[in-house]
């Protein structure tokens, strides 16, 4: 019972941190260029405004373009609440491993494509187009870094990786450095970040993302922005129980060390997003042919880490 | 005498082959189509059932003997676990193709030129698989490839199919020549073209060396491995599309059952080094047919690509198998090969399917080109579902059977770094990253299909008036929809159903799957690895409906319909969405400018000429530029050269002759 009640209060805490976490970000970037920027708290009142508006459908929206939120929020709800935040072995954490999680972002992604394709405007192709391109090189280099972190451990399964990670037996390494950097670099250019693309305008040529949602409105758009909010926290919870895994707590561990967990994973959560908007802040945009280089050098990165694991066994 | 299963698969040849009679026989009546094809599928049937119940019951290996054949061999038959297995696939897709092509059938133009071939292509595949000699075996296969032929030109007045129909011949030839000269070489100077006789011969490392090779250019020709695949792209979408999908979905895994079975068991036990060339070709198969398949416009090609992509996986996971088995490491080998057969009886699923839906596109619209369909969701809606789930199980998305094989493939790398060999290990990595690569790129090409034909709005009238097909083909397309279904979320009973005949290949098989806890799959321990279809099933589902209540409950219900929103710009002009072409052009200039040399060249109007500015994208093929024009120029070159031999004198002739004598007696008396 208490199992089922610690993998239920995973769901709720991913949801209930995500859009926080979105805002977070957004405030830090705008101090650092140095504006107020909006409260912390503002992507909590869109997503309200956008559930109480009323939607505007296209006319050439077919039943998919209307289910497809919901699959998508499903599909990355799933995904982040598989990955361990405050703690590992929880209940179901054994149902997917790493793989199978990167592959729930792929089918909500599969699907984004598909409802970028849907409406049938010039807008919608560019941005499912550009999704794809960026897809085939960021989902490799992750399963680059999958293979990397599941030879160093000796499995996929994320609960397994973490306490693989905690053991005094990891030193330092040079294959999980290069994972952590191509997972970071994988990281940017599937949420959409500054320099791959750029989560916060609708200009023709930076459009990646959010030109794919271009159609959607009202509830649609909320669970979609709510999707994205997930994917991002996902990613940092991600690098947080891989490579940075202190504080994780054992679903069998007593209630402090859960709470402990909590306040651990609260505090990543704040590093990881101070760091991501310092880094947006730093770097320009790059052309979109250029990401194909960024994300071919995290797919050199992830098997130049695989291939060092495969020759250092064999010495 | 109690009936065994060779005798009752036997019998289904038999009725198949009265079929294909009764079709000459009544091929041109209007009636004949539905009770041809309903007899075919009421054959099917009883194949597969027989074939499944062999398996599953696990009965003895029965084998017959016919005194039809060779003298003093005649014909022998044997049903073993393997056989079984891949005649449960190949009368599986029969029957599903069968039963689709009750309906879809009578939009044939002139079905004399299908109904007699077709039960005859299927008594062909049966027999291949049944076969226990060399000589039915490439017999059965050399009937195999001319059945398919005739279908391949069943519409042979259309454009490039006389041309698709002349490269299919000649690289079937090809290929049984090559199966041929294996069986040769296997069967050793005394010519036991038994297969019982050819396990007892056991070859010598460097005869076992040149059969792998003849293997892989005999079965790899017919499966599509790159640099053979060139006819199929070709022949594939030629034939009618219930054609097309045997063809893609089951006559591609009747070479991959003859590679196993040569390599498997046939050959002994494996040599290292046999894995090497399976794997490198694998790889390289599965990334090149599918960036072959995202730059096609039309759609059956783009799918037989496809095929080509999933045969490089399945010979990924055979070349994984062999290395691991020429180790030892048999628990490796047994996940490995059962990943590889798991992804066999996947890609019959789901590409029959898409290859039904693409038929009854065709039948819809009359159109195969990308470029001029669009919107059909609204005009087909269970076409679009079925298809749907189809694209989404050959993109590897959870919970869908595609995913599964896929995930067992690479659990089965993650053990490599048990291989001592140094270079097998690099290889792997290589190859880990080209699986990685084909995977996602095949989400991108599936994506790209669905969203330009089903998608969007209607690019011509065709599209824009299309109706929904018959109920026989729709019955088929939810049945392998489902399936694909059924076989992602249950992947622990495909395990298990396949463990008698990975243990009869390697001696080993996979832990048994049926009794963990919430029917998850466990290849090697728990805390290795697991993942559980049916739970991310129920996961995605509930949460899916549990967003879709809250927001039913709490948010607001209103929706309006207005115009397409397009950034305040839309254009009424279906021609203004991005088509096939467009969707693909990022991933032509990333990848396709290294593979295919593709170059996009803008021709811009000098200033004041009001034309239109034109973009023309120039390709190559690999294979055709550096393989086949050169062959196909130095045969020509040849035949020029050796034409004077044609017009010489009666004593040049004679001396000729004397000459050749003289040659063939000094061989004769020099051989030791």
């Amino acid at each position: 019972m208490l199992d089922l009640a610690l993998q239920g209060g995973q769901m709720l805490l991913v949801l209930l941190l995500a859009p926080l976490l979105t805002g977070l970000v957004r405030k830090a970037k705008a101090r650092l260029l140095g504006r107020r920027g909006p409260s912390v708290l503002q992507p909590y009142r869109d997503l309200l405004k956008l559930f109480c508006k009323e939607i505007v459908l296209a006319d050439t929206a077919s039943w998919l373009f209307r289910v497809i939120p919901y699959l998508v929020f499903a599909a990355t709800w799933v995904a982040t609440a598989l990955v361990p935040t405050f703690g590992t072995r929880l209940l179901f954490s054994w149902s997917a491993d790493l793989i199978a999680v990167i592959a729930l972002l792929g089918s909500a992604r599969f699907f984004l494509v598909l409802a970028g394709m849907d409406v049938g405007t010039s807008f919608g192709g560019i941005g499912s187009s550009r999704e794809a391109m960026i897809a085939t090189l960021a989902e490799p280099a992750t399963i680059m870094i999958v293979f990397t972190l599941a030879l160093m451990a000796g499995s996929t399964q994320l609960s397994e990786v973490a306490g693989f990670m905690l053991s005094p037996n990891v030193g330092v390494r040079v294959s999980a450095g290069l994972a952590l950097v191509a997972l970071m670099m994988v990281a940017i250019a599937e949420n959409g970040r500054i320099p791959v693309d750029n989560p916060a305008t609708h200009l023709e040529l930076t459009m990646v993302h959010e030109a794919m949602v271009l159609e959607y409105s009202g509830r649609h758009l909320a669970l979609i922005e709510l999707s994205a909010s997930l994917k991002l926290l996902l990613y940092l919870s991600l690098i947080g129980c891989v490579f940075f895994p202190w504080g994780l707590a054992p679903a069998t561990a007593p209630a402090f060390d859960q709470l402990q967990g909590i306040a651990a994973y609260v505090l990543k959560l704040l590093a990881g997003g101070l760091l991501l908007a310092l880094f947006e802040t730093t770097v320009a945009k790059m052309r979109v042919f250029r990401v194909s280089d960024f994300l071919g050098a995290a797919l050199m990165l992830g098997l130049l880490g695989t291939l060092l694991l495969f020759v250092s066994r064999s010495l | 005498m109690s009936v065994v299963p060779v005798t009752i698969a036997l019998g289904c040849v038999a009725a198949f082959l009265v079929v294909a009679v009764l079709a000459v026989v009544a091929g041109r009546t209007r009636v004949a189509t539905p009770l041809i094809y309903a007899a075919c599928l009421v054959v099917a049937l009883a194949a597969f059932t027989n074939a499944f119940a062999a398996l599953v019951t696990g009965a003895a290996p029965s084998a017959a003997a016919s005194p039809l054949g060779l003298p003093w061999i005649g014909a022998r038959f044997r049903i073993d676990p393997l056989a079984a297995f891949f005649l449960a696939v190949v009368d599986f897709g029969a029957a599903a193709a069968s039963l689709y092509a009750i309906g879809y059938g009578r939009h044939e133009d002139e079905p004399q030129r299908v109904l007699p071939f077709y039960p005859a292509f299927l008594a062909a595949m049966n027999l291949v698989v049944l076969a226990d000699d060399a000589f039915t075996f490439l017999w059965s296969w050399e009937l195999m490839s001319l059945a398919s032929w005739a279908l391949v030109m069943a519409h042979h007045r259309e454009e490039d199919n006389a041309r698709a129909g002349t490269i299919y011949l000649l690289m079937a030839s090809f290929g049984t020549l090559a199966l041929l000269l294996a069986f040769g070489l296997m069967a050793g100077p005394d010519g036991g073209y038994a297969f019982a006789d050819i396990r007892a011969e056991g070859p010598s490392p460097f005869l076992a060396g040149l059969v792998i090779g003849l293997a892989l250019v005999g079965a790899g020709s017919k499966a599509g491995l790159v640099p053979l695949h060139v006819w199929l792209p070709l022949a594939h979408p030629a034939a009618p599309s219930h054609v097309s999908a045997l063809m893609s979905g089951v006559m591609t895994k009747v070479a991959v059952y003859g590679f196993v079975r040569i390599t498997f068991d046939l050959l002994g036990p494996p040599d290292i080094w046999w894995s090497i060339p399976v794997l490198a070709i694998g790889g390289g198969t599965a990334v090149a047919g599918v960036l072959y398949a995202l730059m096609q416009t039309d759609l059956k090609r783009a799918l037989a690509y496809s095929t080509i992509e999933n045969i490089g996986l399945v010979f990924v996971g055979l070349g994984l198998a062999l290395a691991f088995d020429a180790n030892g490491l048999r628990a490796a080998g047994a996940l490995a090969l059962t990943a590889a057969l798991f992804h066999v009886l996947n890609h019959m699923l789901f590409k029959s399917l898409l290859f039904l839906g693409a038929g009854a596109v065709l039948v819809a619209t009359g159109e195969r080109m990308m470029e001029h369909l669009g919107g059909l969701i609204r005009r087909m809606p269970v076409t679009s579902a079925a298809f749907l789930v189809g694209s989404a199980a050959i993109s590897a998305l959870p919970p869908l059977n595609g995913f599964a094989s896929e995930w067992l493939l690479l659990q089965a790398i993650l053990l490599s770094p048990q291989l001592p060999q140094w270079g097998s290990k690099l290889l792997l990595a290589g190859v880990a990253t080209l699986l990685a690569l084909s995977a996602a790129l095949a989400a991108a090409c599936f994506a790209r299909i669905y969203g330009v034909v089903f998608l969007g709005r209607p690019r011509t009238s065709a599209a824009e008036t299309a109706h929904e097909v018959d109920r026989a083909s729709l019955a088929a397309m939810i049945l392998l929809a489902l399936l694909c279904l059924g076989a992602g979320i249950l992947p622990g009973l495909v395990i298990d159903g396949l463990a008698p005949v990975v243990a009869s290949l390697t001696g080993a098989q996979m832990p048994t799957q049926a009794g963990i806890a919430w029917l998850s799959i466990v290849p090697v321990s728990e805390s290795r690895s697991s993942y559980n279809g049916l739970l991310v099933f129920l996961f995605i589902l509930s949460s899916a409906s549990l967003a879709a209540l809250l927001v039913r409950w709490l948010a607001s219900g209103a929706t309006r319909r207005a115009p397409a929103w397009d950034c305040g710009f839309p254009d009424p002009s279906p021609a203004t969405q991005y088509t096939a072409s467009s969707f693909a052009q990022p991933i032509r200039r990333v990848f396709g400018s290294y593979v295919f040399r593709a170059r996009e060249h803008v021709e811009m109007r000098p200033p004041g000429d009001v034309g239109p500015a034109r973009m023309k994208v120039t390709m190559h093929d690999g294979a055709w530029d550096l393989l086949y024009d050169p062959l196909v120029n130095a045969v020509a070159f040849a035949a020029r050269k050796l034409d004077k031999l044609q017009f010489l004198t009666i004593r040049l002739y004679l001396s000729l002759v004397f000459f050749a004598v003289l040659f063939l007696l000094l061989v004769l008396a020099l051989w030791p």
